[in-house]
């Protein structure tokens, strides 16, 4: 395994923003000069099913896929999620989770239960785990499709590159769109950055 | 980690292997192409579509678009042709003599393959196809060469006369990565030269094609052994040495970057004698390939020594993850690490439908009904196969439900004289290869009650546009077919034909027990169009008034994802009997106030959420 690739893992559920999250982190490394590879398991990810996104950057980046065991940062989109996918950690990586949680109909109709405090779960494995209700705050903000750049603020200071290049790429997606709504992607990337500075 | 340098005048893209191969064919000149969309390959013609020099239609379906861009070859202009894995078998009639006439314009067949099987019915390994039709095969890394190998399957074509398959895999079309494109060509068309004796494959014709396609099977094997596109990379440690392509070579790569390889770019017709002398430099040669032991087969048959599927899956994907354990095994090396961190049993998450998705007032009719055997087809309406519905019985191919409805009515047992028979195929799959099913059952006398989900988009690849849309790829206006008009001439009385909206769940019930009785093929069209598309528009969301749910979980059985579960009860009725009793609330940003939640809501607890901005998050830590 090439110790120079930094591997991130975004994982959450359809719909989430979760390819968004991968793609920003990806063309933020890309821009300054590194090999990068993102992949998608993204089976039907419009139907509410699991979406993981996978980014690798460094010097030189071969598989696409990260390694179980491997991964040096995770942002989760969904308790239940982190969970699930906590295997793919190194054992001294970082996890950040959105404590937002989104029930399948599965559960809803009592074929399966949600886990019990999931992130305690976590914690217990030895992971060093952040957490922070996204999903409220983007909806106090105005739109729950702000989690996205509230949970790159989040990560933004555990990067190999500085928060600020991160918060340029994201704010360049939106400048297209008017200023307002850059504006507001700016205050739910400083809102996230604060919680985990 | 090691700083690098942003590159000055950067000319990277960072894309996908599906944008890769449209850039591809953009560049290389391509004047037609033609695709039917299937994950992973429908975003090559939604990238080619926005090229404006080039022509690019969504076919009916693959065998049709194969036929198109064989009509641009023979026409003398380069032509695309893009398939996932089991459009290919679709395509295979025109494919299997196509490969007799070979090429004019340059003909490349773009197959997707669905490795792992993220969203299809099987797992095919498409390279079969070139060793089938005596066609040379590509197989891409990664979304640079998905770039450089089509752009060279053109010259190869044309150079041999003969349609060329480029073979991608999920981890090909939608991994992104860095890709720098060439200098653009122009490939003038060279025209359509009458040549009967090579177009017009009548027996006599065809025989005397074959004795060309053997030589050129010949002159490939020759092309294969000098062709840059497969290279010898040296390493430093001889224990195992790799024969791979395609996605599972940067898996070799990550796992053991010591280690020779035979990196495969043509890798059908293969170099043979080239991998027997790789072979004599290394201690152990390891094929790694995806999926089938084709290689493998093919130099064990030649007499090289090689491991291969005695040490990994014939099935699923590559990974490093996959390949390190049994090879590290085989050279004696200790298998280091795995996962530190244990996994947890999570529930799981199968795709569900939309959110207010016409579709469940269909699936709540149809788990309503009973003695049924509902013959399934592939699309959006194939979820209904699972909970809470699970009101599909089968599922095949593109097309199937109609025909295998007629044989599970012909063929029904004395036990089953009273099952209702019934076809659920949506409007996309119908035009592909359903219309013929119902041909065959009007014309024989069968007693089939089809439902056609008409939602006017191709919904499972994304709601791409089709003929029942009346808009083309480029989302311009043009035909729209008339399913009505349509299921007469293909000779539906009628008087047995009902355009029903799904949302209104009490006709549609009544259209199912009518014409389920009506011992002759009946056709009940639904008219909502797909959530995911333009055409849906959302209505005001609804609330549940809390304290007039009686947690009776009626509304649960809709299976809308919008639809929650606050507590659950379990009560001990007057018979003794114990009821789970589910006491719901609506997710108000998600609800779109499509209504179906409140039929079957017997205490009229489900209602508008005016003046709703934001709901109350759960938090769970």
């Amino acid at each position: 395994m090439n110790n120079d690739v930094t591997n991130i893992l975004v994982v959450g559920i359809g719909g989430q923003g979760v390819m968004t999250a991968a793609e920003i982190l990806a063309t933020t490394a890309l821009s300054l000069g590194y090999d990068v590879k993102k992949t998608e398991v993204a089976g039907m990810a419009q139907r509410g099913g699991v979406v993981t996104s996978h980014v690798r950057f460094g010097p030189k980046v071969y598989s696409p896929a990260i390694k179980p065991g491997t991964a040096d940062l995770m942002l989760a989109f969904e308790p239940a999620e982190a969970l699930r996918w906590a295997p793919h950690l190194k054992q001294d990586g970082l996890l950040m989770v959105n404590t937002y949680a989104q029930e399948p109909p599965v559960v809803s109709i009592g074929l399966f239960d949600y886990p019990d405090s999931p992130l305690d779960t976590v914690r217990a494995m030895g992971i060093e785990t952040h957490d922070y209700n996204a999903g409220q705050s983007a909806i106090e903000l105005g739109d729950r499709r702000l989690i996205n750049s509230i949970m790159l603020g989040a990560i933004s200071d555990h990067l190999p590159f500085p928060a600020e290049t991160l918060e340029e790429s994201l704010l360049d997606r939106f400048r297209h769109k008017g200023e307002k709504l850059v504006a507001l992607n700016q205050q739910a990337f400083e809102l996230g950055r604060k919680v985990f500075a | 980690m090691n700083a690098v340098e942003p590159k000055s005048a950067d000319l990277r893209q960072f894309i996908s292997g599906n944008e890769a191969v449209a850039l591809a064919a953009r560049d290389a000149g391509v004047k037609v192409a033609a695709a039917y969309p299937g994950t992973p390959s429908t975003e090559i013609l939604e990238y080619v579509s926005k090229y404006p020099d080039m022509y690019s239609e969504w076919s009916i379906n693959e065998k049709v678009s194969l036929e198109v861009a064989i009509g641009a070859s023979l026409a003398g202009s380069r032509a695309l042709c893009a398939m996932k894995h089991v459009g290919m078998n679709v395509a295979s009639d025109a494919f299997m003599t196509q490969t007799l006439i070979g090429a004019v314009g340059g003909l490349v067949i773009v197959v997707a393959d669905d490795v792992g099987l993220s969203s299809s019915q099987n797992e095919q390994d498409s390279r079969y196809w070139g060793r089938f039709a005596h066609l040379p095969v590509l197989e891409p890394s990664d979304a640079q060469e998905a770039y450089e190998m089509t752009r060279a399957a053109y010259g190869i074509s044309e150079q041999f006369e003969v349609p060329v398959i480029v073979r991608l895999t999920t981890r090909i079309c939608h991994v992104k990565s860095v890709v720098v494109t060439g200098e653009p060509e122009t490939h003038a068309s060279t025209g359509f030269k009458k040549d009967p004796s090579r177009y017009v494959m009548v027996p006599g014709n065809a025989k005397g094609r074959i004795p060309m396609m053997m030589k050129r099977d010949e002159a490939l094997q020759a092309y294969a052994l000098n062709t840059s596109l497969n290279r010898v990379e040296p390493g430093s440690d001889n224990r195992v040495g790799f024969v791979t392509s395609g996605a599972a070579y940067y898996h070799v790569k990550e796992s053991f970057p010591d280690a020779p390889v035979f990196k495969l770019g043509f890798s059908h017709p293969a170099p043979i004698d080239a991998i027997r002398d790789f072979a004599t430099t290394v201690d152990n040669t390891v094929v790694i390939e995806e999926v089938e032991p084709l290689l493998e087969t093919e130099l064990r048959a030649a007499g090289v020594e090689v491991h291969g599927k005695d040490l990994v899956p014939k099935i699923g994907e590559m990974s490093p993850a996959v390949i390190t354990p049994p090879v590290s095994k085989l050279i004696g090396e200790a298998i280091t690490e795995g996962t530190l961190i244990p996994t947890s049993e999570v529930f799981p998450r199968p795709p569900t439908m939309c959110v207010a998705c016409p579709h469940l007032g269909i699936y709540y009719c149809l788990s309503h009904i009973k003695n049924t055997i509902i013959s399934g087809d592939i699309g959006c309406y194939t979820l209904g196969a699972g909970h809470p519905w699970n009101a599909l019985d089968t599922t095949i191919s593109m097309g199937a439900s109609l025909s295998v409805a007629q044989g599970l009515d012909k063929g029904r047992a004395e036990s089953d004289a009273n099952k209702n028979v019934l076809a659920v195929i949506g409007d996309s799959t119908f035009l592909h290869m359903g219309m013929q099913g119902l041909l065959d059952i009007t014309y024989n006398k069968g007693n089939v009650t089809i439902l056609l989900l008409d939602n006017r988009a191709v919904g499972m690849t994304g709601g791409q546009d089709a003929p029942s849309s009346g808009l083309n790829l480029q989302g311009e206006k043009t035909t729209q077919v008339d399913f009505r008009k349509l299921c007469e001439a293909l000779g539906v009385k009628p008087e047995r034909i009902h355009e029903v909206n799904p949302y209104e769940m009490p006709v549609l019930f009544k259209a199912l027990r009518t014409e389920v009785k009506i011992p002759e093929p009946s056709v009940i069209i639904t008219n909502q169009p797909c959530v995911l598309t333009e055409r849906y528009s959302k209505l005001p969301p609804l609330k549940v008034e809390t304290d007039k749910c009686t947690g009776c979980s009626n509304c649960l059985d809709v299976g809308c994802p919008a639809i929650l579960v606050d507590r659950r009860e379990t009560v001990v009725k007057p018979n003794g009997k114990e009821k789970e009793l589910a006491f719901v609330s609506i997710d108000t940003a998600a609800c779109t106030g499509c209504g179906l939640c409140t039929k079957p809501c017997a205490p009229d607890a489900i209602v508008p959420a005016f003046n709703v901005s934001k709901i109350d998050a759960v938090e769970i830590k």
